[in-house]
């Protein structure tokens, strides 16, 4: 799709037209006249989005041979694969933005492309899979709540279906922790473990703090984000700790406090270096998570192949039916 | 149009547009829901070699919870849009016609059933 651009003036009264609506509330499509940087920002973002979804899969994925029973298993089979789905609902966004979906994996797959920083982080423990489910999708399902309202249409649409169906995943989560949190001293131990080295990852997905966040005032501006980082970790934390509380686990933050003023639970400070060598390339899995999915990607190559023949071929007599 | 004519029809689109390695054809999802006769909705896309890969896909995608009743898929080139630049004149002639619209009509007040 070609952007008009008949002259600045021109391009000045689209651009007016533009915010204009998204003042209004309206939503942008894909036809729709939109600037290049928003098209830009959007692109960025959703791939980014769906990448952490395709990658996500991995250290979930990692668990399901040895999930402790049957009942366990089939949940998170389930939920691995809808976020294979996931993936797909919001790759199919960028490609109404004239970005290929092809053209984002040869990106992932190159090691040029971020994804979320959490799923560099290992699965040590079966408890893992509870934290997991219960902190990484209860963040995303805050930021995603938050996106279903987004400016364009694509991307507010895929995450409505997402938001639909992460309240499973973080109650299949929360499920797994609760019972080890009333099993043996040991159960225990292992649940306050997994929430002992994935809180802090669980904050940092929100993104750097507002002050130092390049790309939250335009996506503000546009209407892609409603909320800043600060705000949406914040009511994660709100809405995590007293879950914490409830099944006897401690949050690893000698700072946190109750602020009865704001109603608000006042956290400590995060390591924003550990955030950044993380995103960077040097998190404790990036290696193995690109390594695992060029790998699954390599073996898919057959199935591909025999799809495209099949369809070739399915085509091939089809045309002599009707030549003849 | 039947499943193997769909199918010529995508891989003629992707014969197009071969970037190099070959995406293959973009198909365009609806699904209706329940068994109580909503329309067949738009939910997004999928790629896929021809029309059975395509709604395989698309049910992998679109339909892994239980609602789903019917899904239809449609090679994304053949869809006829209208363009943004038509938001107005293409659709106005239906909003000066507001005797079209019940409010239109006057009656006498208090008469029921109307």
């Amino acid at each position: 799709m070609e952007a008009k651009s008949v002259g600045p003036h021109a391009d000045d009264a689209l651009l007016a037209d533009f915010e204009a609506r998204i003042a209004d509330g309206e939503t942008i499509e894909p036809k729709d006249w939109m600037p290049e940087r928003y098209r830009w920002q959007l692109v960025r973002m959703m791939s980014q989005h769906a990448h952490s979804e395709v990658v996500g899969m991995l250290p979930e994925g990692n668990w399901i041979t040895r999930a402790p029973n049957l009942r366990r298993k089939v949940g998170l089979l389930a939920k691995v694969q809808d976020e294979a789905g996931h993936g797909l609902y919001i790759y199919c966004g960028t490609e109404t933005l004239g970005v290929s979906r092809e053209a984002l994996l040869d990106q992932l797959l190159a090691g040029k492309a971020k994804y979320s920083s959490i799923f560099n982080y290992p699965t040590l423990a079966w408890s893992d899979i509870g934290a997991i489910g219960w902190l990484v999708d209860g963040a995303a399902i805050v930021n995603q709540t938050m996106l279903a309202k987004a400016s364009y249409g694509p991307y507010a649409r895929a995450m409505v279906r997402i938001c639909k169906e992460e309240n499973f995943h973080k109650k299949q989560g929360y499920e797994i922790m609760c019972i080890l949190a009333e099993g043996t001293p040991e159960q225990k131990a292992m649940a306050q473990d997994s929430l002992d080295r994935w809180w802090w990852p669980s904050l940092m997905m929100f993104g750097p703090s507002d002050k130092d966040s390049p790309n939250s005032a335009e996506l503000t501006r546009w209407g892609v984000k409603r909320k800043s980082n600060d705000e949406l970790r914040q009511r994660f934390v709100n809405i995590t700790v007293a879950q914490a509380h409830a099944i006897g686990l401690e949050i690893p933050d000698p700072d946190l406090r109750h602020d009865p003023e704001s109603g608000d639970w006042i956290f400590g400070e995060i390591d924003w270096d550990e955030f950044y060598r993380v995103i960077g390339g040097d998190g404790p899995c990036n290696r193995e998570r690109l390594a695992a999915r060029r790998a699954a990607h390599d073996e898919g190559a057959w199935v591909r192949a025999a799809a495209e023949a099949y369809a070739e071929k399915q085509a091939a007599r089809y045309r002599s039916e009707n030549a003849a | 149009m039947d499943a193997s004519a769909s199918s010529a029809a995508a891989l003629e689109q992707a014969s197009e547009h071969t970037t190099g390695h070959g995406q293959w054809p973009l198909w365009e999802v609806f699904v209706q829901e329940g068994k109580t006769g909503s329309p067949h909705e738009h939910v997004g896309s999928v790629h896929a070699t021809d029309a059975e890969h395509a709604l395989q896909n698309a049910r992998d995608v679109y339909a892994r919870r239980g609602q789903v009743t019917s899904m239809w898929v449609v090679p994304s080139n053949m869809i006829v849009a209208s363009s943004p630049e038509d938001r107005g004149p293409f659709f106005d002639p239906a909003e000066d016609k507001i005797y079209r619209h019940p409010h239109f009509y006057k009656v006498p007040i208090g008469i029921k059933g109307l």
